[in-house]
């Protein structure tokens, strides 16, 4: 059947089909994945809030809704949830305002 | 401030899940159980089991009754202000007493309701500590701020060392409230300071003071050791409250639980993550396997969900009143649906994550 949505919340459950197409990489990634989400010096709640904030900067909504579920399984809750958002907002912001500086530094060099 | 209830029972809305035959109706709905969830007892023959067997019972637990203070929006008693009927009289409590006394339980695990708010609770309590029997009271806090004649209950329950365990569903108000009712957080707050102040929680007092977390909402709790340390390091840090452990509950798929994930549209989805949790390993440790429940009128269950449902236990005695520990400890335990919130991820019992494999 051909594709008619770019985004169906039904794919995330077959994302472990990506290996049909290429297995070793595909097993080398989720073993990857794996260890990278297990607790560790950073436990798995502040991964699931950092993974949280990243999936709103790559706008993935696939990870917006693996880890919304996620950090809540993970024992956050919607404050601190939302802060990690604004974490990433305040980071995209900042990068395009820092770079203010450098169309500053642009307009003085050839302004009289 | 007193606490604002979210609802009101099933059973005083008159409303269909209130029996456990219509839960069992939804929990057994075929064209999910038949193509999506395997049956749960196919899954224990899986593991060489042809039936589930009681091992020697060292927990009683008592539902004292359905009266409570609260509301909660998760309740798998259906528990509040409104259920004044249901709740354990003299006569039943002491035919506990004889037979705890007569097989040497060493727990009693009380339940409710609130617990506090049946008459003869001081008395039963009281009976079972001079005893010598731990006495577990699940307390759900805000009753201690609830009136002037529970005040006192702190001092109550360390004269008597009873281990308290209290439901703190989070350590912030929304998540607390969301499930509980307006005015909890601050309310279980304000008791938990008052049951520290008394010693409960505090090292080399023996005062036991335990946390129960369970989910606000449609997914499944975090790992238990994660969770008490966070708790522990965040109600310091705020309230300045100490406790001993944090129990990791999960909520089953029944009663006023099951009436919120139907209303939201996640029955499937949270038994199709109960289904995909499935743990074999947390069978042996389940805890109809050393528990046994009586409810408010005295019938005896595999364990406390089983009695919001109605299903007594596979015995030739079912009544306290006909109480034969011989012929009970001969019985296959009675497994339906609900029984894979018990085995999902690290399992879940009374006492909280049952493996850590
Ligand atoms: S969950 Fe506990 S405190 Fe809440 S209504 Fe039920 S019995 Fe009462
Ligand atoms: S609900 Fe849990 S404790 Fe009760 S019979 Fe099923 S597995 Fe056992």
């Amino acid at each position: 059947m051909a594709v008619k949505n770019y985004f169906d919340p039904e794919n995330l459950k077959k994302f472990g089909n990506i290996t049909e197409f290429q297995e070793e990489m595909g097993k080398k990634f989720f073993e990857y994945y794996n260890t990278v989400f297990e607790e560790g010096a950073l436990t798995q709640r502040e991964k699931s809030l950092i993974a949280l904030a990243v999936a709103h900067t790559v706008q993935c909504p696939y990870c917006i809704d693996a880890y919304s579920k996620g950090c809540l399984e993970k024992g956050a809750d919607e404050e601190q949830m939302m802060e990690a958002v604004h974490v990433a907002a305040a980071i995209r912001s900042g990068a395009s305002l820092v770079n203010g500086v450098q169309m500053m530094n642009h307009v003085k060099d050839i302004s009289m | 401030m007193g606490v604002k209830q979210r609802s009101k029972s099933l059973h005083s809305r008159a409303d269909k899940l209130s029996t456990g035959f219509y839960q069992l109706n939804v929990l057994n709905g075929k064209e999910l159980v038949d193509d999506k969830f395997e049956r749960f007892t196919s899954k224990i023959e899986q593991l060489g089991h042809k039936e589930l067997r009681p091992d020697k019972v060292e927990i009683f637990q008592i539902n004292i009754g359905k009266l409570c203070n609260q509301t909660c929006a998760h309740c798998h008693v259906d528990a509040g202000p409104d259920r004044k009927e249901e709740n354990m009289n003299r006569a039943h409590l002491e035919k506990c007493l004889e037979i705890i006394r007569e097989y040497d339980i060493p727990k009693v695990d009380i339940t409710g309701g609130a617990p506090e708010m049946n008459p003869n609770f001081r008395w039963f309590v009281e009976e079972c500590a001079n005893d010598g029997r731990l006495v577990m009271n699940r307390c759900n806090l805000t009753i201690i701020m609830a009136n002037k004649k529970y005040h006192d209950l702190p001092e109550f329950f360390a004269k008597n060392k009873v281990q308290v365990i209290s439901s703190l569903p989070y350590f912030t108000k929304s998540r607390t409230d969301g499930q509980r009712g307006d005015g909890v957080f601050e309310d279980s707050i304000k008791a938990l300071q008052k049951l520290n102040e008394v010693g409960y929680g505090k090292e080399g007092t023996g005062l036991i003071l335990d946390l129960v977390y369970n989910p606000s909402g449609a997914f499944l709790p975090a790992s238990q050791v994660s969770l008490e340390k966070e708790f522990k390091n965040q109600l310091e840090r705020r309230y300045q409250i100490v406790f001993n452990s944090l129990y990791a509950i999960t909520n089953l798929p029944i009663s006023r639980f099951l009436e919120y994930l139907l209303e939201s549209d996640n029955y499937e989805s949270y038994m199709q993550s109960l289904v995909d949790a499935y743990n074999p390993s947390t069978v042996d440790g389940l805890m109809c396997r050393n528990t046994i429940s009586v409810s408010w009128d005295g019938y005896i269950y595999d364990c406390d969900f089983n009695q919001m449902l109605d299903l007594k236990v596979a015995a030739p005695v079912q009544h306290i009143d006909d109480f034969d520990m011989e012929k009970l400890n001969d019985r296959a335990i009675v497994l339906n649906q609900h029984c894979y919130g018990c085995t999902a991820g690290a399992g879940s019992s009374c006492g909280g994550e049952i493996s850590n494999t």
